[in-house]
């Protein structure tokens, strides 16, 4: 018993420290360990995946006093069509073939993995609109962070807000009826879509995707989906390594943080279509 | 950056520090739970329920946190930190509220109402 919790322990710490500096939930990691390596049932997966979701976001959310590189703004804006997706989600599942949604899903993570490759090429990490975008002002969506890495302020200016929008209620629609995809599609409509700088995108993305989980994982936790032997190491560790892993994140050079995208979208997507075509359970 | 944004920037920060106190405190409580009952079970060697059941309502928890039995300090620490990012828009409500944002108090409001429905619609 002593082994496991260890074993959860750990593998929560490197969850963490991950998922907090690219803005995912781990549950990546999470699934294929707890039923390949100790053979559980998928039900304990998923309930194990949605505590990791909960612990990374919260972990990261309580790294800084004051958080620079979020923006609660944008969190709150987009959160609106994510949770309405997820709502949308849950009554659509059995109408809409999942099939079809997870070859959909999966090849626009490839496609964004692509294109974090191409801005990766050309180098582009800041993005100064020049045209104000008129929704952007009214909503109050442009911000500026300290960048620790570049040691400077940076001024940003969110554009392309309809298309976000959009994404964010597909990633929401993708999480109610898949359960997957809490942070892959948030920080692909924040940087692919919206043009947000990486770091302030994945920081808002962690925060976002708590929000969508925290509804779903008190289901889990009421049906029995929750494990605490397994979900209570599992949270201890990922607090720690989030906490640790999003002041990582505010001193590595987004170049680097955008590397270690492309593989995760890449085997991400890739994996969701496997799964929808059939050739992966 | 104009100077009505720099204000906005300035009031945002005040209010994350309020936000990060309050999360801190919730996410503390959380782990003191958790904690105390990963504690328990490396101790006693007991889960506090037969077998690999362990509670999973909110009376079973209470009556087990009042026998001290480590999986019902584990699920409150679990639950608590389910409720962690619920709390943290509730403190934005009233964050926006303070920073008399009226639109981001509705809009964040929305966010509130819309996870209180799909709580609401998960249970039945």
């Amino acid at each position: 018993m002593l082994n496991d919790i260890l074993i959860f322990l750990l593998i929560g710490l490197f969850a963490g420290t991950m998922g907090a500096i690219l803005g995912l939930g781990g549950g990546i990691i999470i699934t294929p360990i707890v039923t390949l390596a100790f053979g559980l049932d998928i039900k304990y997966a998923i309930g194990a995946s949605i505590i990791a979701v909960i612990a990374t976001s919260s972990g990261a959310t309580i790294a800084f006093l004051k958080d620079d590189v979020l923006n609660l703004r944008v969190a709150m804006f987009l959160e609106i069509a994510t949770t309405v997706g997820a709502i949308a989600g849950a009554f659509l599942t059995g109408v809409v073939s999942s099939s079809f949604l997870y070859v959909f899903f999966g090849a626009l993570l490839v496609f964004s993995s692509w294109n974090m490759f191409r801005k990766l090429r050309t180098g582009a990490e800041i993005f100064h609109e020049t045209k104000t975008n008129s929704l952007a002002v009214k909503f109050k969506l442009n911000s500026s962070y300290y960048d620790k890495n570049l040691k400077k302020q940076i001024d940003y200016q969110v554009t392309n807000i309809p298309t976000g929008l959009s994404i964010m209620f597909g990633a929401g629609l993708a999480s109610g009826m898949l359960g997957i995809g809490s942070g892959a599609f948030k920080v692909m409509a924040l940087d692919n879509a919206m043009k947000m700088p990486l770091k302030p995108s994945s920081a808002t993305s962690n925060l976002m995707m708590g929000v969508t989980a925290t509804a779903s994982a008190t289901i889990y936790f009421f049906n029995g989906s929750i494990r605490p032997d397994i979900a209570v190491p599992l949270a201890l560790g990922i607090l720690v390594g989030a906490a640790f892993g999003s002041r990582i994140m505010q001193l590595l050079p987004a170049k680097i943080i955008r590397g270690a995208f492309i593989p995760v979208l890449l085997y991400l997507g890739l994996q969701m279509i496997l799964k929808g075509t059939g050739v992966i359970s | 950056m104009n100077n009505e944004d720099k204000e906005t920037a300035a009031e945002m920060q005040q209010i994350e520090i309020i936000i990060g106190k309050i999360m801190r405190g919730g996410v503390f409580l959380a782990t003191c739970f958790m904690v105390v009952g990963l504690l328990l079970l490396l101790i006693t060697s007991n889960t506090g329920y037969p077998g690999t059941t362990f509670p999973t309502t909110i009376a079973e928890i209470i009556a087990g946190l009042a026998a001290f039995k480590a999986f019902a300090f584990m699920m409150t620490g679990i639950f608590f930190l389910i409720l962690t990012p619920f709390l943290r828009v509730v403190i934005s409500v009233y964050a926006f509220y303070k920073e008399k944002d009226a639109l981001y108090v509705y809009i964040t409001l929305t966010v509130l109402i819309i996870l209180i429905i799909s709580f609401l619609i998960g249970h039945h």
